[in-house]
C-alpha cells in the first residue's frame, strides 16, 4: 500500500509536468494548427530564467574572511546579503518563487516574438516544414543557452523552508512510512492551479470563448469581424507562459541544464498524440495517465516480470493508441486523424 | 543492360558523379579535407542521406527515428566481426539485412498513419530501441560503453584460416586493411553503388509511384492502388541504406555505441537531406558532405586558434571578430548549424539544390533578356 501512494504521488508528479507541457503544444496546435518542436525550448527556457534569477541575487563581491587567521583568504557574500544581512539571505533563498513573477512576463515576450517573428510564416506551410522550423529554433535556443550558462546542470534549490519532506502517510492514515519532498508535493498543486486557470480561462471567459469558437471555425469568427489571428498570437504567449512556468517550477526537481527541453520535448509530444491533438482535456488526462504508468512501470516488482518496461512503456502506449484510436484519447472525431 | 532506359542525362549525371566520388581525395584536398577519416564519413553519411531521401524526398514521410536502423546496423556488423570474422563483406551483408528486417517490422506498423503521427510513431520507435539498448539489451548491445572487439572473440572463421596474431585484429577486405585510403575507397565504391540504385529507383515506375504517394495519396487511393506495400518497400530500402552506413562506421572502426540511435542523430539526417535538397539525387549528399566538412572545421577552432587566424588585422578589430565569430566555432558549431538550417528551411526549403537552380534560372533568363534586348535594338536600327 505505502508503495503504491508513493508511485501514485511520482506518477503524479511527472505526470504534471507533460500536462503543462503538453497543454500548452495541444493549445498551439488546436488554435494555429502548428506543430512546435521548440516547445520543450520554452519549457527549458523558464527554467533558466530561474537559474538567472538566482544568478542575479547572487551577484557576490570579494570580502576579507575573518575567522581565518594565519594567512589572507577571502570569500564571495552576496551584496544582498551585505547590504541587507538576513533579509537578504531570505530573498536569495527565495529565488525560484521569485523568478516565478519574472517569468511570466518574459516567456509572454518571447511567446509573442517567436509567433510573430517566427511562426506566422509557418501557418500555410506543410506539417513537416513546421516541424523542421521550428526544431532549427529548438537547436538554436538550445545551443544559446549552452554558450551562456555551460553544458552542466546548474542546481537551483527550493526555499530552505519546505527542504524537507512532508509526513503524507500519516495524512492518509498509513503511518510515518511514506514521506514525499514537499516541493514535489508543492509542484503538483501548482500544475494543477495552472491546469485549472488555463482551463477557466479558456472555458468561463467571454474571451476564451471566441478563442474555442475560432479553434472550431477560424473563417466564420473572422467574418464575424473579430480580430482572431491577434487572439491566437495571445494564446501562444499563453502557452509559452505555461511551458515557461512548468520550467520554473521544475527547477528544484531536476538541476536543469541544456538539453532538459528536448528531452521533455519526445515524451510530451507522445502525450499530446494519445490525448489527442487539439484536445486540452485529453493532453492533460495523458499528461497525468503516462505519468502514473511511468512511475508503476519503473517498480521493481513490475520490471522482474518484464525487463525495461519502465524505458518505453510510454512509447509502447502510443504506438498502440495511434494505431488503434489514432484521433487520441479525447480527440474530436475527424481532426487529424489519417 | 545496367543502364538500359536511363536517360541520356542520368548516365551522364552518373559517370559525373562516380568520377568526382572516386576524385574525392583530389577535389577536398583545396579544402584541407582530404585525409581518410573525413572523407569516409563524406562518404558513409551520403549513404545514409541517400537512403533517407528514398523516404523523405520521394515518398513524403518524415521519419524522425532514422537513426535506429544506423545503430542497429553497426550492432549487427560488430558482431559479425567479433563472431565470424574480420572480412567486411559478411559484415556488412548482415548489417543491411538485420536493419531490413527491422525497418520492415517498424515500417509495418508506422505507415499505417500518415503525417505528424508517422513522424511521432517513428521517434516513438527510436526511442524504444535507444532506451533498450541501454538497459534490458546490455547482453547485446553492451550498454553504455558500446560494443567492442576483444581478444577472445569467437571470430569462428578466422580462427580456422587464418593465423592469429598479438593484439585486436583490424577489419579487412581479403588481408586489405580497412582503415586510411583502402577504407574510403570501399566506402567510396558502396556510396556510387548506392547513388545508382537510388538514380534506378527515382527514374523507374516504382520511382513515380512512390512520388505519386508524396503528391496525393488519397487520389492513389481512390484509383484503385493500395499504396501501403510501395511506401513500406520505400520505407525497408531506406533502412537498409541506412543499415549500410552504419555497418560502414563499423567497418571504418569497429564499434557501436546506443548514442548513435539518439533521436538527435536522426534529426541530423534530416538536417543533411533538407540542406542539400530533399528529393534530389545529388542534394542529400552534398548536405552531408557540407555538413560533415563544416562540423570538422567549425568544431575544431577555439577563440585562440581565431585570433591567431584573424591577427593580420589591427588588434581592436581582430577582438570583435573573434568576439562575434566565437560563440559559432568550437563547441558552439551546432549553433551556427542549427541557424542555417532554420534559413534554409524558411527561405529555400528545396535545400541548395533549388538554390543552384534558382541561380541557374536567373542567369538564362538575365542571358535571354540580353538577347531580346538585343534583337529589340537591331530592330529599332
Amino acid at each position: 500500500m505505502d508503495v503504491i501512494l508513493l508511485q501514485l504521488l511520482n506518477g503524479l508528479d511527472k505526470g504534471g509536468a507533460y500536462a503543462l507541457i503538453a497543454l500548452g503544444l495541444t493549445i498551439i496546435f488546436g488554435t494555429l494548427g502548428v506543430v512546435n518542436f521548440a516547445h520543450g525550448a520554452l519549457f527549458m527556457l523558464g527554467a533558466f530564467c530561474a537559474v538567472s534569477v538566482q544568478a542575479l541575487l547572487t551577484i557576490s563581491k570579494k570580502v576579507k574572511d575573518e575567522s581565518i587567521k594565519f594567512f589572507d583568504a577571502y570569500k564571495e557574500i552576496p551584496y544582498l546579503e551585505a547590504w541587507w544581512g538576513d533579509t537578504g539571505a531570505t530573498i536569495i533563498d527565495y529565488a525560484v518563487p521569485i523568478s516565478i513573477l519574472i517569468a511570466i512576463p518574459l516567456m509572454l515576450l518571447i511567446g509573442l516574438g517567436m509567433e510573430r517573428g517566427l511562426i506566422r510564416y509557418f501557418y500555410k506551410r506543410p506539417h513537416a516544414e513546421q516541424i523542421l522550423v521550428t526544431f532549427g529554433l529548438a537547436i538554436v535556443v538550445q545551443e544559446l543557452i549552452k554558450a551562456q550558462f555551460g553544458a552542466n546542470p546548474i542546481p537551483t534549490p527550493a526555499p530552505e523552508v519546505i527542504a524537507g519532506s512532508a509526513n503524507v502517510g500519516l495524512w492518509v492514515g498509513l503511518g510515518e512510512s511514506v514521506v514525499y519532498p514537499w516541493w514535489r508535493l508543492i509542484y503538483l498543486a501548482f500544475a494543477g492551479v495552472v491546469i485549472a486557470l488555463a482551463f477557466a480561462f479558456l472555458n468561463l471567459t467571454t474571451y476564451g470563448m471566441v478563442v474555442r469558437a475560432g479553434m472550431a471555425d477560424r473563417e466564420t469568427v473572422g467574418l464575424l469581424g473579430i480580430n482572431i489571428q491577434r487572439r491566437f498570437t495571445i494564446v501562444f504567449g499563453m502557452a509559452a507562459v505555461i511551458a515557461g512556468l512548468a520550467g520554473v517550477m521544475y527547477t528544484p526537481i531536476l538541476p536543469p541544464d541544456y538539453h532538459m527541453g528536448m528531452d521533455f520535448l519526445v515524451l510530451s509530444f507522445v502525450v499530446v498524440v494519445v490525448g489527442g491533438m487539439g484536445s486540452l482535456g485529453g493532453a492533460v488526462l495523458a499528461g497525468f495517465m503516462l505519468g502514473i504508468l511511468q512511475s508503476f512501470a519503473s517498480m521493481n516488482e513490475v520490471k522482474s516480470i518484464l525487463p525495461g518496461i519502465d524505458q518505453i512503456i510510454i512509447y509502447l502506449i502510443a504506438v498502440v493508441i495511434l494505431l488503434v484510436r489514432p484521433r487520441g484519447l479525447l480527440g474530436r472525431k475527424g481532426v487529424m486523424e489519417s | 543492360m545496367m543502364f538500359a532506359g536511363l536517360s541520356r542525362n542520368d548516365k551522364l549525371l552518373f559517370a559525373g558523379f562516380t568520377i568526382a566520388a572516386l576524385a574525392m581525395p583530389l577535389l577536398a584536398w583545396p579544402v584541407g579535407a582530404n585525409y581518410p577519416d573525413l572523407l569516409q564519413k563524406f562518404a558513409i553519411y551520403g549513404i545514409f542521406a541517400i537512403g533517407f531521401n528514398i523516404l523523405f524526398g520521394l515518398t513524403g514521410y518524415l521519419s524522425f527515428g532514422h537513426a535506429a536502423f544506423l545503430g542497429v546496423g553497426s550492432y549487427a556488423a560488430v558482431w559479425m566481426f567479433k563472431g565470424v570474422t574480420m572480412n567486411v563483406i559478411p559484415a556488412v551483408i548482415f548489417g543491411v539485412m538485420v536493419s531490413g528486417m527491422f525497418a520492415a517490422l517498424i515500417g509495418f506498423v508506422s505507415l499505417r498513419r500518415s503525417g505528424i503521427y508517422f513522424s511521432i510513431l517513428t521517434l516513438a520507435f527510436a526511442q524504444m530501441s535507444y532506451n533498450l539498448a541501454y538497459s534490458v539489451l546490455t547482453p547485446i548491445t553492451n550498454g553504455e560503453t558500446g560494443l567492442q572487439l576483444r581478444q577472445d572473440d569467437a571470430r569462428i572463421l578466422d580462427r580456422m584460416f587464418v593465423e592469429q596474431s598479438e593484439g585486436l585484429p583490424s577489419t579487412n577486405l581479403f588481408g586489405l586493411e580497412m582503415s586510411g585510403y583502402p577504407g574510403f575507397y570501399f566506402c567510396c565504391v558502396l556510396l556510387i553503388i548506392a547513388f545508382f540504385i537510388a538514380l534506378r529507383i527515382q527514374r523507374s515506375p516504382f520511382g513515380m509511384m512512390l512520388r505519386a504517394i508524396k503528391t496525393n495519396q488519397v487520389r492513389m487511393n481512390y484509383t484503385g492502388f493500395n499504396t501501403r506495400p510501395y511506401a513500406l518497400t520505400a520505407f525497408i530500402i531506406s533502412g537498409m541504406y541506412a543499415g549500410l552506413a552504419g555497418s560502414l562506421l563499423a567497418v571504418t572502426d569497429p564499434l557501436a555505441g546506443a548514442e548513435r540511435m539518439q533521436w538527435t542523430a536522426s534529426g541530423e539526417v534530416v538536417l543533411m537531406t533538407i540542406l542539400g535538397g530533399a528529393g534530389t539525387l545529388v542534394g542529400p549528399i552534398l548536405g552531408a558532405g557540407l555538413i560533415k566538412y563544416f562540423e570538422n572545421i567549425f568544431s575544431s577552432y577555439n577563440d585562440g586558434l581565431l585570433a591567431e587566424s584573424f591577427s593580420f588585422l589591427p588588434d581592436f578589430l581582430n577582438d570583435a571578430l573573434v568576439f562575434v565569430i566565437g560563440p559559432f566555432v568550437g563547441e558552439g558549431w551546432s549553433l551556427l548549424l542549427g541557424i542555417v538550417f532554420m534559413a534554409i528551411v524558411i527561405f529555400l526549403p528545396g535545400g541548395l539544390m533549388e538554390g543552384l537552380a534558382r541561380i541557374h534560372g536567373w542567369y538564362r533568363r538575365r542571358g535571354q533578356g540580353d538577347a531580346g534586348r538585343n534583337v529589340a535594338k537591331q530592330a529599332a536600327e
